[in-house]
C-alpha cells in the first residue's frame, strides 16, 4: 500500500500539477508551437526545394540534395540542436547582439525537418503518374511550368498524411531546444515541467508536460488517419451515366 | 469551308531507337491539311512512338518533320506542341483541377488570356463536347468516355493545326466508346487534320482518307482505306487484319 501511495504521489500529485499548469499553457504552450510550427513551414520551403533538386535531370544538384538529406536524416537530434545552436550561438550575438536562442533552435530543426521532409515531397512527386507530365508538356508547358502547375500540386496533395506526422515530430523534437539554455519567459513546455520537477523533486510537472504534448498530438495522428483514409477510398465519385455520349456527333450515324 | 485552321504534317524517314532496340527505322508519313489518317498495327510497332516524335515529346535521332510544309526540327519544342493538341489513351486530364480548368488553365498560362476570357472558352469548347454542364466537376467524377471527350475539348482549346489521337479509345467500356469516336468523326468531317492511331477499324475504314499499317518500325502498306481493308497487298497486313476483324 505504501508503495502504491509512493508511486502516486511521485506521478500524479496533483497539487504540483495544478502550480505547474498555468504556466506551462500560458508560457510553455506558445513556445513549442512557435518552435514546432515556425520550423514546420521553413522545413517545408526547404523540403521543397530538396524535393525539386532531388529529381532534377542535372545530377549536380540531384546529388547535393542527396548529401545534404543523408546527413541531417542521420544525425541525432539533440547533436544537430547543440552544434547549430552553440555554435553559431556567439556569431549571431556579435551579429546581433541577441542571446535568444529561438532563432537558432529554429534554424536546426528546420535543417533537420527539411532533410525529411524533402524526402516525404521526393516520393510524392514522384509518384504522380509520368501520363501528367506528359500531356502537359503535350500542352506546349515547358518541364518547369509543368511541374508547377501540374506534377509538384499532385504530388504534395498525396503526401499530406506524412507531413502532419512529421509536424507531430517536430512538437516532440522542439523539446530539446531547452539545451541551448532558455529564459524564464522562453522556456516551452517541458522545460517548464522539467524545471518544475527539480525544484519540488516530484515528476507529476513532467506527467503534467507529457499530457499537454499528448493533447496537441493524438489529434493531430487522428487527422493523419482520417486523411489517409479518405485518400485511399476518396470521397465517394458519383459518376452519372454518360446520357449525352449519343447527342454529340451525329457525323458518325451518316 | 474548314472550321478549323488546320495544316498539313509530313514526316520524313524518322528514325528513333532506345539504345539498341530500333523503334521506328524510317517513317514516312504524309498527311494533306485537313484530312484524316489512321495509323494501324500491331502493339509494339511503333505506332504511338511515332505521335511522340512527331510533336517533339520524343526527339527522332533522324528523319525531319513539318508542318505546313516547313520544317520544325529548329523550332522551341513547346511552341510547337502549342500547335499539335494530343489525346492520350487515359484521358490524362489533371485530377487536381477542375473540368473547365483543365480546358482554360493552357489558355491562361500559355495564350495569356484573363482568366473570366480564358473560362468562357473553355465553356464554349466544353459545350461543343456536349460537357458544358460537368464545367465544374473533378475529372474523377466522370466516366471514361466524358473524361475522354473533356480531354478533346482540351487540346482542341489551344486551336491546334493537327490533332493526335493514340488509342484514344482503347481505355473505353465498350459502351463509351461511340460517343468519343462520334466527336473525332465529328471533328474530321469539320476539316481538321487527325493522326489516329487507333484498334477501331471501323473508325479507321469509314472515316479516315488514309491508313497506313505499321509493322517492325517501320511503314508495312499505305493507302486509302478501301485499298488496305479490301485488298491488302502484303502478308503482313493480311495476318493483322485476319487477327483483328
Amino acid at each position: 500500500m505504501d508503495v502504491l501511495q509512493q508511486l502516486l504521489k511521485t506521478f500524479f500529485d496533483w497539487q504540483a500539477m495544478g502550480e505547474v499548469i498555468p504556466q506551462m499553457l500560458t508560457v510553455g504552450l506558445p513556445n513549442t508551437l512557435i518552435l514546432a510550427v515556425s520550423s514546420g513551414i521553413l522545413g517545408c520551403i526547404l523540403g521543397l526545394v530538396l524535393a525539386v533538386m532531388g529529381i532534377s535531370r542535372n545530377a549536380v544538384p540531384r546529388w547535393i540534395a542527396r548529401i545534404y538529406t543523408d546527413v541531417f536524416r542521420g544525425l541525432p537530434a539533440i547533436l544537430t540542436i547543440l552544434l547549430i545552436g552553440l555554435g553559431f550561438g556567439p556569431v549571431i550575438r556579435l551579429l546581433t547582439g541577441s542571446t535568444n536562442p529561438f532563432p537558432l533552435g529554429i534554424a536546426a530543426l528546420t535543417l533537420m525537418a527539411g532533410a525529411y521532409i524533402g524526402e516525404i515531397f521526393r516520393s510524392g512527386i514522384q509518384s504522380v503518374d509520368k501520363g501528367q507530365l506528359e500531356a502537359s508538356r503535350a500542352l506546349g508547358f515547358s518541364y518547369t511550368s509543368s511541374m508547377v502547375l501540374v506534377v509538384i500540386p499532385q504530388g504534395i496533395r498525396r503526401v499530406l498524411p506524412a507531413l502532419v506526422n512529421q509536424l507531430i515530430a517536430l512538437i516532440k523534437d522542439s523539446s530539446l531546444i531547452y539545451l541551448l539554455g532558455l529564459l524564464s519567459s522562453q522556456r516551452e513546455i517541458f522545460r517548464i515541467g522539467n524545471d518544475a520537477a527539480a525544484n519540488t523533486g516530484n515528476l507529476s510537472p513532467l506527467v503534467a508536460a507529457g499530457v499537454l504534448y499528448l493533447i496537441l498530438t493524438i489529434p493531430l495522428t487522428h487527422v493523419v488517419n482520417f486523411m489517409d483514409k479518405r485518400m485511399r477510398e476518396g470521397k465517394r465519385a458519383r459518376i452519372e451515366p454518360d446520357d449525352v455520349a449519343g447527342v454529340v456527333g451525329k457525323g458518325a450515324q451518316t | 469551308m474548314s472550321e478549323f485552321k488546320s495544316g498539313s504534317l509530313t514526316a520524313k524517314n524518322i528514325h528513333l531507337a532506345f539504345g539498341s532496340n530500333k523503334v521506328l527505322r524510317g517513317i514516312d508519313l504524309h498527311v494533306p491539311q485537313g484530312t484524316t489518317a489512321s495509323v494501324i498495327g500491331p502493339s509494339g510497332s511503333g505506332k504511338s512512338t511515332l505521335l511522340r516524335v512527331m510533336n517533339r515529346l520524343i526527339e527522332p535521332d533522324q528523319g525531319d518533320i513539318l508542318l505546313d510544309g516547313r520544317s520544325v526540327l529548329a523550332d522551341n519544342p513547346d511552341e510547337l506542341r502549342r500547335r499539335i493538341g494530343m489525346v492520350f489513351q487515359q484521358f490524362n486530364l489533371f485530377p487536381h483541377k477542375s473540368v473547365v480548368d483543365n480546358v482554360s488553365l493552357s489558355l491562361n498560362k500559355l495564350r495569356k488570356m484573363p482568366k473570366d476570357q480564358a473560362r468562357a472558352k473553355a465553356l464554349e469548347q466544353l459545350d461543343m463536347v456536349g460537357l458544358k454542364q460537368k464545367a465544374d466537376a473533378r475529372p474523377g467524377n466522370l466516366s471514361g468516355g466524358q473524361q475522354q471527350r473533356v480531354a478533346i475539348a482540351r487540346a482542341l482549346a489551344m486551336e491546334p493545326e493537327v490533332m493526335f489521337f493514340d488509342e484514344a479509345t482503347s481505355a473505353l467500356d465498350p459502351e463509351l466508346v461511340k460517343g468519343v469516336l462520334s466527336l473525332m468523326t465529328d471533328l474530321s468531317k469539320g476539316g481538321m487534320t487527325m493522326v489516329v492511331v487507333t484498334h477501331e477499324m471501323g473508325f479507321s475504314r469509314n472515316v479516315s482518307d488514309t491508313v497506313t499499317f505499321m509493322d517492325g518500325g517501320v511503314v508495312v502498306e499505305t493507302g486509302s482505306p478501301d485499298e488496305l481493308f479490301s485488298a491488302p497487298k502484303t502478308d503482313r497486313l493480311k495476318g493483322f487484319l485476319s487477327d483483328v476483324l
